[in-house]
């Protein structure tokens, strides 16, 4: 019900994000950005549990949370 | 050859073109500030400049500060602060951020004036200058970034280095005997006459964050209620300098760190709490 957008630029790979995911979601990916890092991403994003955890520990405001209200309609 | 300084100039996110409309039923719970631009920063991956820089953003948004905020800016690794906040900046020789401070604000009172310094800029070179603009009472909040080194030079000893540390200019680690032990600056501020608040925080965890924030909103709510002096120390992590991964660095900011610099308030005149009183 919920999903975290990465803005993959802004990625520093530092791992803080996916160290601390509840759910253990976030990996590094094969891409490298424009600053030379490997963004993270999320592959089974219907687990994620919108708690925003990992947006505030990011400490370059790579990550951006959405959350829908619990048992939505498409 | 000195560099050419467009080629050095921060880069803007393309980040910001990515469309973060939410979907049908949803809802974006977490943005940028719009005090902080979208500039990609010159930190080091998992560099907590970055955490505190955020933080500040967001209260200068929540608090609506930002068309009347000055930062001054400091000399050490958050020296481009101005590039990365979308406020007016002041940028003050090592050390001086406080005296710079103390000038803009009593030449514009309606001002709200706030300095970010490291631990090499505000407990070393600039001790003199902390200290004085605290007992003065004036009308400032400090942002003070302990990361335990002088991050930008390369990771020198800084007064705040914990007994042990190794750094370049310590490679055996601090000795207590040869240089002292580790500066408190918190605690130091709150024993002086004009200060209004005086908090240590940290920047390692979400809960530690949370608390962070709550530290600034109070450091930044005595000068804007025009009380007096506003201090907040962040325990931060400089990977880099201590040869770290981000992740290591955090756990070492909580099992050694904390352990020798408690969290907490030392001093806020509101509730009158003042250690040892
Ligand atoms: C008058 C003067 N002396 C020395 C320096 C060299 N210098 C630049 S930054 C710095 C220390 C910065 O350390 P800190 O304030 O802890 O900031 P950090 O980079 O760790 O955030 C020093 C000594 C300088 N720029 N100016
Ligand atoms: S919002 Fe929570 S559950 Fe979702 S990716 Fe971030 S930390 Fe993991
Ligand atoms: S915390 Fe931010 S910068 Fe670090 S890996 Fe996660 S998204 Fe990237
Ligand atoms: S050297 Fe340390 S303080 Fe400076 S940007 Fe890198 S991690 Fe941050
Ligand atoms: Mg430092």
């Amino acid at each position: 019900m919920s999903r975290v957008l990465f803005l993959e630029e802004r990625c520093k790979g530092c791992m803080l994000c996916a160290e601390l995911c509840p759910v253990k979601i976030i990996s590094q990916s094969p891409r490298i950005n424009r600053q030379g890092y490997k963004a993270v991403e999320v592959l089974e994003m219907d687990k994620c549990t919108g708690c925003a955890s990992c947006a505030l520990i990011c400490p370059d405001c790579a990550i951006r949370v959405f959350r829908s209200k619990k048992g939505g309609g498409e | 050859m000195a560099p050419d300084i467009d080629s050095i100039a921060p880069t803007e996110a393309v980040a910001d073109s990515i469309d973060l409309t939410p979907m049908p039923g949803e809802t974006l719970v977490f943005d940028k500030p719009e005090s902080l631009r979208s500039t990609l920063t010159h930190y080091c991956p998992g560099c907590h400049h970055g955490t505190a820089h955020r933080l500040v953003a967001e209260l200068l948004d929540e608090m609506q500060l930002r068309e009347k905020a000055i930062v001054i800016g400091s000399i050490g690794c958050s020296v481009f602060i101005y590039n990365y906040l979308d406020i007016d900046a002041v940028e003050a020789p090592h050390g001086r951020g406080p005296a710079a401070a103390t000038g803009v604000k009593r030449a514009r009172p309606d001002k709200f004036v706030f300095t970010y310094q490291g631990d090499g800029d505000l407990a070393s070179i600039g001790m003199a200058e902390i200290m004085h603009a605290a007992n003065r009472g004036e009308r400032l909040s400090v942002v003070f970034v302990n990361n335990t080194v002088y991050g930008m030079t390369g990771g020198q000893m800084a007064p705040t280095t914990l007994i042990g540390q190794k750094t370049t200019t310590c490679p055996g680690g601090r000795c207590l005997e040869r240089e002292g032990a580790p500066i408190r600056m918190a605690e130091i501020i709150a024993s002086l006459g004009g200060v209004a608040y005086s908090a240590r925080v940290s920047l390692d965890s979400v809960k530690n964050i949370r608390a962070a924030k709550k530290a600034l909103r109070r450091a930044f709510e005595v000068q804007t209620e025009g009380v007096g002096f506003g201090f907040v120390e962040l325990l931060s992590g400089c990977p880099t300098n201590w040869r770290m991964t981000p992740v290591q660095a955090n756990n070492r900011i909580r099992t050694e760190m904390i352990p020798y610099f408690p969290l907490g308030v030392f001093k806020d005149v509101a509730t009158l709490n003042t250690e040892g009183e």
